[in-house]
């Protein structure tokens, strides 16, 4: 590079940058700016805005249904999250292994990650359907109650939790498997002359080696569940008695229901920031230091 | 003995993610009173399901609308992506880290924040109801800069030097020599460029009200939740629809769709 011509190179770095300064003044600042602006105000989007101070930040210490919608968010959380990252490690290891037809495999758990989230859910609904559903009516078969999977308040969220499982588990399979692809095999060799057994090698070598590829999966995991949205709309509408109401979707039909413009950016700032309070506590939790 | 337990334990567990695929398909194909049956085969077969969709709403259009705004933003991100990110790894100019910083900043913005002003910032413009607001926003990702910039890092300096000498400007050397060396890169970003674009619904429902501009996801959605169409059979047809695409191009380009995604880890 020392070669060149210094002057003219930096005239086509910035040239070729350009097309993303633009970008990122219109689509990333301003709305980053107009947010913070938007917090402050009243707004139905056709009127003036008002300035009304910090009213928007006290209405949401004492909105109860914005607290409702952040703890359901975190009871989807607490399931989808162990659920997750329990199977996709199973499954991950499974694949790792000198198996047959590993290709179909892996491409049939993937399958649910590349369809559209709307489909998945119209399929769910019906199975989760009380009447007429095929868990319940497996359920009756074997002369097991019916379950009230979406009816139940304390039954929706967790139902709802399994569906993501299902739809994004592929997804994390196959991190799973690249993380396991990068462990040395000499750690296991040299497990195997001291005559570990295969949980010992999982638990001391496997899962500390991986320990990368479990934080991204924790957090993509956790950003996703922040982010759950056309589940609930499409499966219960946020109902039973709010019980599945999520963030996104809370904030969504205080802007798009209400017209509350400035109350909905207020929603927006908190989501965000406990997003960030959340990672960062499950990186000083679970991150350690790889030794090798 | 055993292995033979453990090839079907794990098939089934494979085939519970299949079938409810399978299941959908069958129950848009018969009657709403079978629809409960387990097994997928019906006597009764009848396509009355996909007639009462394609009577109800424009699907045909909103899928081209898809295609449109998907193929749109898929190929202005490698365009532009591969642009900035050449300017990254390949030129030194005074600000390059700062513009580094500025995208690694971005990628760690929550949409929940942005996600009512920019709806405003559309307002402002005039572009709802219109293809503006479902592609312009959409034109770089800062995904894409990254990993366009970590590819092209290791493109050979001697490669761009010749090509230089024989007068090739740098967008040249870009479209002309880099690209055609980075395949790998290129169906990374277009995968994961294409596939979130074509499954994102959120973005769509918050500025396309008329249903001529909707694209495919968000007018099987509303057709699901808005109560057009009380029979279970009718809205699995437009499922079905939806689904078809994604299927048929996943089951060509099965293996660079898992490659891409294990190499990024990214979905939206």
């Amino acid at each position: 590079m020392k070669k060149m011509n210094k002057y003219e190179n930096n005239r086509v770095g910035y040239l070729m940058g350009l097309p993303y300064i633009i970008f990122f003044l219109l689509f990333v600042a301003y709305p980053l700016i107009f947010s913070f602006i938007l917090v402050f105000h009243k707004w139905d989007i056709i009127g003036p805005m008002n300035f009304v101070g910090f009213v928007n930040f006290s209405h949401l210490l004492h909105d109860s249904l914005f607290w409702k919608s952040l703890g359901n968010t975190l009871i989807f959380l607490a399931i989808h999250i162990p659920l997750q990252i329990i199977i996709a490690l199973v499954i991950a290891n499974i694949l790792n292994q000198k198996i047959v037809a590993r290709g179909f495999f892996r491409a049939a758990f993937f399958l649910p990650v590349v369809i559209s989230g709307v489909v998945v859910t119209m399929i769910w609904q019906q199975l989760y359907s009380q009447e007429t559903g095929l868990f319940n009516m497996l359920l009756s078969k074997i002369s097991l109650p019916k379950i009230p999977w979406l009816i139940s308040t304390k039954l929706a969220m967790p139902s709802i939790a399994i569906m993501a499982t299902w739809k994004n588990v592929g997804l994390y399979i196959v991190l799973f498997l690249a993380g396991l692809q990068n462990v040395p095999v000499s750690l296991y060799e040299a497990a195997d002359l001291d005559g570990a057994t295969g949980v010992q090698k999982f638990l001391h070598i496997t899962i500390p080696m991986i320990n990368p590829t479990i934080i991204m999966v924790l957090i993509l995991s956790t950003l996703g569940g922040f982010s759950l949205f056309i589940e609930p709309y499409v499966m219960t509408g946020g109902g039973p008695m709010n019980s599945t109401l999520s963030c996104v979707l809370y904030i969504y039909k205080q802007a798009f229901y209400f017209n509350h413009m400035g109350y909905a950016a207020t929603l927006g700032f908190a989501v965000a920031f406990i997003i960030m309070i959340v990672v960062i506590i499950q990186r000083r939790l679970f991150e350690t230091e790889i030794y090798t | 003995m055993k292995k033979v337990l453990f090839y079907i334990v794990l098939s089934l567990v494979a085939l519970s993610f299949i079938y409810p695929f399978i299941w959908m398909v069958s129950a848009t194909l018969r009657p709403e009173s079978e629809l409960s049956n387990l097994s997928p085969i019906s006597r009764n077969f009848s396509t009355s399901n996909y007639r009462s969709v394609l009577e109800k709403i424009p699907i045909g259009r909103a899928f081209l609308n898809s295609l449109f705004v998907s193929c749109s933003i898929t190929l202005s991100v490698l365009v532009f992506a591969s642009m900035i990110g050449y300017a990254l790894a390949r030129l030194k100019f005074i600000g390059r880290e700062l513009i580094f910083m500025v995208i690694l900043f971005t990628m760690m913005i929550p949409f929940q924040i942005t996600l009512i002003p920019l709806y405003v910032l559309m307002v402002k413009f005039g572009w709802t109801d219109t293809y503006q607001a479902l592609i312009v926003p959409g034109m770089i990702s800062a995904f894409g800069i990254l990993l366009f910039t970590q590819y092209f890092k290791a493109f050979p300096q001697s490669i761009i030097d010749a090509a230089r000498m024989d007068g090739c400007s740098d967008l040249g050397i870009l479209f002309r020599i880099v690209w055609p060396n980075s395949i790998p890169a290129l169906v990374t970003v277009g995968i994961i460029t294409f596939m979130n674009t074509w499954n994102d619904i959120l973005w769509p429902l918050v500025v396309i009200r008329k249903q001529s501009i909707m694209t495919m996801p968000q007018m099987v959605t509303l057709f699901a939740v808005g109560g057009q169409a009380p029979q279970v059979g009718v809205q699995l047809a437009s499922a079905t629809m939806l689904a078809a695409p994604i299927v048929i191009v996943y089951s060509i380009f099965q293996r660079y769709f898992i490659a891409s995604m294990a190499r990024t880890g990214l979905k939206g």
